[in-house]
């Protein structure tokens, strides 16, 4: 043994705190075009007011909200963490605890009487910002953005906006007053914030490609965390712990997880479908940890051109895996995936972009770099809540399609009045969807399902 | 964390240690392949004789970096190496538990069923790159020690990863130029590097050899090491001979990796390249704390297994593997 020739000086690497360099503005269809965009308008928030501090509070402090609040905080901007919501205190703590320990009591200025849990917390946690995160559960998200933007609020949210048709309704009409306000909104689809996606798509809309006339999508993996039942909890708690399985809160992984590459279908397509025909099922993931969200879709999305774009998603361990997207054109073919890669060819298979962009910034990061850039430039640069309420009602649309087995149509899914939330949202009221008597959970049956 | 530390540089000690008598076990030191009872995993282990070698490279090899001399004599127990990188469908059964339960004939054992297993990712860790036949990648050094575990509770034998010096002492495979092959020309016949992977992971085992049997040591995935990474650490070795070094863990960053990857350069493939890990390999993980299990970046890192000939106590193995992980954020 010669351990004893080792240095305890051992060299800590200390690159992971670097800046990402500021990008490029590009537009897309997710920041503000033309007139729209005017540097001189005086922001309805608290930040124009004078102090140079922008003041963001946390709302849903599970990991993904902790990791938007490091980001937040990483940008090159003079922010301050001055209120939290969850609602359970645990996670709210959990996170504070991560958020004190990077950035210091300065940066994480959170007292105990700015730390709100239960359900209503997000009001009083939104009064002290300038900017808004809102990273709950994706059901929460349209009474949360529209108190947002009552509250004059820039905003950073996440996807999916929303998880039913009033959802998605609600977000439309928060959206066009938020618009009105001229408040940003940037929402966590963040491959409009990626730079492979953001070159190679300019191509597809410059008409590269000619036009667009087919296209795969996917997220085919092998499923994501699961909370078994507690001794002691309420079915709302239960539910709440465990949303990943239960539509109100989470909207079927086909919403909570797919919507990221039907979005960029809609993207590459600059419209949104018009009518939706598939299957799905509970196959390999059943039982009653499992709630009543489905583990396959395989639908396809038609537009308004005759266009049909092929969605599969399914979470089954083993197989192949793939989550990416690929467009066919009158003119060549093109292939996206996020790990910055991107490719264009032409029909006889001629590369005619291989786009590798291994040092591309983090499109997390991006997403923050640019709104607080807008905001503290004063700014009205981003409007992405439009694109990402239809975008979720695309992916909705297809869980309609694949739930009843119908032939779904855009404008009938869109006023669909079924809503999965709750009537009351406390600890002991009880949501829609309850247990079985052996402790699975109803869940749709094509053909049987009502969606309309 | 203090004690963490401790516990794993004790632990680490403890199974280097090799007694003198090892007479019993040579003889039946010959290649074979592990099964994992009741289901149809296997995987083949070649057997490493024990060995001196040269470690690092001379100031006249091209392409070589500052942390790879000076050369110094290194002895080697002798272990088994794995044929092959560990593929997908060896690794997603830890992963997945319902995975593991579908492919076996009979229920779990309680052991297996009460390991600590990652994380599901959110994201599909194979990018893509392909699963059946492809190397696991993009786990994190903790994550593939647990791994270990898991083989080790279902099989019984002990499995763990190499240290640098075995790691590089059998891709040389008693060569002593920059690869096991000979000149950089042949390297399409031996290796997937940056010019001829289409920038992916290819099935394990594709390509030729090494002299030893090992297939893919250079190339394909970058290779996890026990070793914390240091830049000087040659300098620091012994003039004389080093007997089984290796770093124990101090700090989550970095740990040694070798062999270097699909989307590495030809001479980031030599015996003697080393690289240490790095927090950008997880940099666009969206959520915090990081995953203790996953590199969402790390798309090029995998895992070659080893066995020592010498099989440590039950009490050191079970120290070596119930670490806790050292939290990212």
């Amino acid at each position: 043994m010669n351990l004893y020739l080792i240095s305890k000086n051992i060299p800590m690497n200390n690159k992971n705190n670097e800046l990402n360099e500021r990008r490029d503005f590009i537009k897309t269809s997710a920041i503000l075009t033309g007139g729209a965009l005017l540097s001189s308008i005086p922001l309805a928030g608290a930040y124009a007011s004078g102090s140079d501090t922008i003041k963001i509070a946390l709302i849903g402090c599970g990991s993904r909200g902790t990791g938007a609040a490091f980001q937040a905080l990483s940008t090159k901007f003079n922010l301050k963490l001055v209120a939290m919501a969850d609602a359970f205190p645990d996670k709210l703590e959990k996170s504070h605890k991560s958020l004190l320990a990077k950035f210091g009591a300065e940066k994480i200025s959170v007292p105990e009487d700015k730390k709100f849990t239960g359900f209503d917390g997000y009001k009083s946690a939104m009064e002290d910002a300038d900017v808004v995160l809102l990273c709950t559960p994706p059901g929460f998200r349209p009474v949360h953005f529209a108190e947002a933007v009552k509250q004059n609020k820039q905003i950073f949210m996440e996807k999916p906006v929303a998880t039913d048709s009033p959802g998605i309704r609600s977000v439309l009409a928060t959206a066009e007053e938020a618009k009105r306000k001229k408040l940003n909104v940037v929402v966590g689809l963040q491959r409009h914030y990626q730079k492979n996606y953001r070159e190679l798509i300019k191509r597809v809309h410059q008409g590269e490609l000619g036009d667009i006339i087919s296209g795969q999508v996917y997220w085919n993996s092998g499923g994501v965390w699961v909370n078994p039942r507690q001794p002691n909890q309420t079915e709302m708690e239960y539910q709440m712990r465990n949303w990943y399985y239960f539509n109100w809160l989470c909207g079927d992984h086909i919403v909570e997880q797919h919507v990221h590459n039907i979005d960029v279908a809609n993207w590459v397509k600059n419209k949104y479908p018009v009518s939706a025909y598939g299957a799905g099922g509970r196959f390999l993931r059943t039982g009653k940890d499992y709630g009543e969200i489905f583990d396959n879709h395989s639908i396809e999305f038609v537009y308004d051109d005759g266009t049909v774009i092929s969605s599969q998603c399914r979470h089954f361990t083993g197989g192949a895996n793939r989550v990416d997207e690929s467009f066919q054109g009158t003119k060549g073919k093109i292939f996206l995936d996020s790990s910055n890669r991107g490719k264009i060819w032409d029909h006889k298979g001629k590369v005619l972009v291989n786009y590798e962009g291994k040092n591309d910034a983090n499109p997390y990061q991006t997403e923050h770099d640019e709104l607080f850039a807008a905001i503290t430039a004063n700014q009205y640069k981003f409007a992405d809540a439009e694109n990402a309420a239809k975008s979720t009602m695309t992916a909705i649309m297809g869980r309609y399609a694949s739930y009843s087995g119908d032939v779904i149509k855009w404008d009938d899914a869109l006023n669909s009045n079924i809503n999965l939330m709750p009537d009351r949202l406390a600890w002991d009221a009880l949501p829609k969807i309850l247990p079985n008597f052996d402790g699975t959970y109803p869940h749709a049956i094509p053909g049987v399902t009502k969606v309309i | 964390m203090r004690s963490i530390t401790l516990l794993i540089k004790t632990t680490c000690i403890g199974l280097m240690l090799i007694p003198a008598t090892i007479f019993s076990q040579e003889n039946n030191f010959r290649n074979y392949t592990q099964e994992l009872q009741g289901t149809d995993l296997k995987f083949d282990m070649i057997a490493i004789q024990g060995g001196e070698f040269m470690m690092g490279s001379p100031v006249t090899e091209a392409g070589r970096h500052e942390d790879e001399g000076p050369q110094h004599k290194v002895q080697i127990s002798p272990f088994w190496m794995s044929k092959f990188e560990v593929t997908w469908d060896l690794y997603e059964p830890f992963v997945y538990k319902n995975q593991e339960t579908r492919i076996s004939k009979t229920a779990l054992s309680q052991e297996v069923d009460a390991l600590t297993r990652p994380t599901k990712p959110y994201v599909d860790m194979t990018w893509g790159m392909g699963k059946e036949g492809f190397p696991a990648i993009g786990m994190t050094q903790y994550s593939a020690i647990q791994f270990c575990k898991w083989l080790y509770t279902r099989t019984g034998e002990f499995y763990r990863l190499p240290t640098e010096a075995e790691w590089e002492y059998a891709c040389r495979a008693g060569t002593a130029g920059p690869y096991s092959f000979g000149k950089s020309e042949n390297i399409n016949e031996y290796a997937w590097y940056k010019l001829n992977s289409d920038n992916k992971t290819h099935p394990v085992g594709s390509k030729k050899p090494n002299p030893w049997g090992l297939y893919d040591m250079h190339g394909n995935v970058t290779e996890w090491t026990i070793d914390q990474y240091v830049a000087n650490l040659y300098s620091k070795r012994s003039t004389g001979l080093s007997k089984d070094p290796f770093i124990p863990t101090e700090t989550l960053y970095p740990h040694s990796v070798r062999g270097g990857s699909y989307e590495d350069e030809v001479k980031d493939l030599r015996s003697a390249s080393r690289r240490g890990s790095d927090p950008q390999w997880k940099v666009i993980d969206p959520q915090i704390p990081k995953s203790n299990w996953w590199l969402t970046g790390g798309t090029f890192v995998g895992i070659r297994l080893v066995r020592p000939l010498i099989k440590p106590s039950k009490e050191e193995i079970e120290a070596y593997f119930n670490i806790e992980p050292i939290p990212d954020f």
